[in-house]
């Protein structure tokens, strides 16, 4: 580009103004720096009082009651429960609704489907809450399952909902990225259009897909207000989906309701729980933007 | 299948009885979503129209339910938006605009930046709230006041705005730039009066989606305490606060029937804040999105 023509004279407005902007920029580095030393410090003082072994590895979350007990496991089995569910909902169905929308629909359907699944995604996560507690669990109990009021069943299945959009939205751009000689390629050779789907576009969009499944988990482990509400506060190691679960997410909000005096060990745990659950994100979400990365170095 | 074998022209009924029932399946996958999202309306709507009032706008949370309503909830959240809207575009848009017009990509620190940004826009709303617990309410000694809650938010909002701004300035094209700087114009006369102004609706439409994310948050300001009894208006930046979705959180999980119902009333005032935002922002970007 040919933008390096030098100016007579050397403009400081200009240069402040590169400053500020720059500033403006380094505000997000800031807010990362600031998640990790918020994070580390008390999480620091934390262990040297509770092993690290014993919190990794212990079965019984009783951080609240004496004798207290921190062990993470139960909470850990409570995220993987709960994101186990929004998964059988939010992959299928999400990766589904982008072969739809990158393969079948029309440039007009196209046009408002994308819109519409943006309303869904809008939606508040404490509405979904309200909505998996006051309508979900009573249908789950009408149709004869066995839930109790508060469940892991209910709040991962609405929680599922709640992904759909981002990976539909993320998977459509991946497969929407895929040069149409491929497809095409496809048709010549006699192909239908459930072959050209399945067996061109999607494996040709693989990483990007992969990687919107890999950003609709950690969403989803990540997520507080649903299974705050519908999954319950019970920290007990079970798959069992029927029963009250309780997440590290919705430990770290239980907390942060209560008077849990500042600077003692039951407050400093909500920054070690924190700290895994940002932990387990962020590797998650590396491994996204690499795979996204990946296919539109192929594409693009 | 035997694809190998097959006539030019003619699909087998088999074939095209799969291809139909794949077509199906799909659709389906669209439908669950949209289907849960009209089972959300009709739930919410079915709960909560008939506590649906001026009363129950103009009165304060109460702890008898015939008597409560979300005055200071709402006018907590609309604070919260206006200030978020003044921290959040601004910084937001000065990070995109140096990040497109101004930083060498090639520089390790600015790809660094790029995916920081990428990362944060995916950290769980959550630990947003510890970041502002630990250094706005306890560290800056802010407390739990409305500018705690704002800042916050910002914070969470912030990788969003910047994403969609920068889309909205990397779709100005280059000759644009170029046309400006043979003129004689500076980088920031170029970007002012050309970049900017070409660029405004994809960073409204973007801005407006994000503060719509910011005012249905509930996880941080749970956080940094806004979960408290307020029946009251905040003055000033610091005074108590509390926000609609806090107060439908609250609700919620009151087990008492009368109060869900006020939960429900209250969430289709906040979902038709959200939906009118929305729909403005979608207005906004199908009327002044320019294809170059």
């Amino acid at each position: 580009m040919a933008r390096r023509l030098t100016a007579s004279r050397r403009r400081y407005g200009e240069a402040l103004i590169r400053l500020a902007l720059m500033a403006c920029a380094a505000v997000s580095v800031v807010t990362t720096v600031g998640i990790v030393v918020a994070l580390l410090e008390p999480s620091i003082e934390f262990f040297r009082q509770v092993p690290f072994g014993e919190y990794l590895t212990g079965s019984d979350w009783s951080p609240l009651f004496e004798p207290s007990s921190f062990g993470v496991l139960p909470l850990v089995v409570g995220t993987l429960t709960t994101t186990f569910w929004a998964c059988t909902v939010a992959l299928p169905f999400g990766l589904g609704a982008a072969i739809y929308m990158s393969e079948y629909a029309g440039p007009r359907a196209r046009r408002w489907l994308k819109p519409a699944l943006e309303v869904l995604a809008g939606i508040p996560t404490v509405v979904f809450g309200y909505f998996a507690l006051t309508a979900v669990t009573p249908f789950l109990q009408d149709i004869g399952l066995p839930v109790e009021i508060f469940n892991a069943l209910s709040a991962g299945l609405v929680m599922g909902v709640m992904i759909l959009p981002t990976i539909a939205s993320l998977s459509d751009d991946a497969m929407t990225a895929v040069p149409m000689a491929l497809r095409e390629g496809a048709y010549g050779l006699g192909a239908s259009k459930l072959q050209v789907s399945t067996r061109v576009v999607v494996p040709a969009a693989l990483s990007g897909i992969v990687a919107s499944f890999v950003l609709g988990i950690s969403r989803a482990v990540g997520e507080t207000m649903i299974v705050a509400i519908a999954a319950g506060a019970q920290p007990t190691v079970t798959f069992n989906p029927y029963e009250a679960v309780q997440t590290m997410t919705a430990y770290i909000a239980q907390v942060g309701i209560g008077d849990v005096p500042t600077g003692s060990l039951e407050y400093k745990t909500i920054f070690a729980v924190g700290a895994t659950l940002f932990a387990a994100t962020l590797i998650m979400n590396m491994v996204s933007i690499r795979l996204v990365r990946k296919y539109r170095e192929v594409y693009e | 299948m035997s694809a190998a074998g097959r006539v030019v022209g003619g699909a087998s009924t088999r074939d095209r009885v799969t291809g139909l029932a794949f077509q199906g399946l799909l659709i389906l996958s669209l439908l669950i979503g949209f289907a849960t999202l009209i089972l959300l309306f009709i739930d919410v709507a079915g709960d909560g129209l008939g506590k649906l009032s001026w009363d129950f706008i103009s009165s304060f949370p109460s702890s008898l339910p015939a008597r409560a309503g979300i005055q200071s909830p709402l006018v907590g959240t609309i604070l919260l938006m206006i200030l978020v809207a003044l921290f959040a575009v601004p910084i937001g848009v000065g990070a995109a605009l140096y990040l497109e017009e101004y930083a060498d990509k090639d520089r390790w620190y600015n790809r660094a930046i790029e995916i920081n940004i990428q990362n944060l826009a995916a950290v769980p709303s959550i630990v947003y709230g510890i970041l502002g617990l630990a250094f706005l309410v306890r560290g800056l000694d802010l407390g739990r006041v409305l500018l705690a809650g704002a800042l916050t938010l910002t914070l969470l909002v912030l990788p969003i705005v910047i994403i969609a701004s920068r889309e909205a300035i990397r779709a100005v094209p280059d000759s644009i730039r170029e046309g400006a700087l043979a003129l004689g114009a500076t980088r920031w006369q170029m970007i002012q009066r050309q970049i900017l102004p070409a660029a405004v609706p994809g960073i409204a439409t973007g801005s407006i989606l994000a503060l719509s994310r910011a005012i249905g948050e509930t996880a941080p300001l749970i956080l940094i305490g806004a979960i408290v009894f307020v029946p009251f208006n905040p003055t000033s930046l610091d005074s108590a606060f509390t926000a609609l979705p806090i107060q439908i959180f609250n609700w919620t999980t009151r087990p008492q029937e009368e109060f869900k119902l006020l939960a429900a009333a209250a969430i289709i005032v906040l979902l038709g804040l959200l939906l009118t935002m929305n729909a403005f922002a979608i207005w906004l970007r199908n009327k002044y999105q320019r294809r170059w």
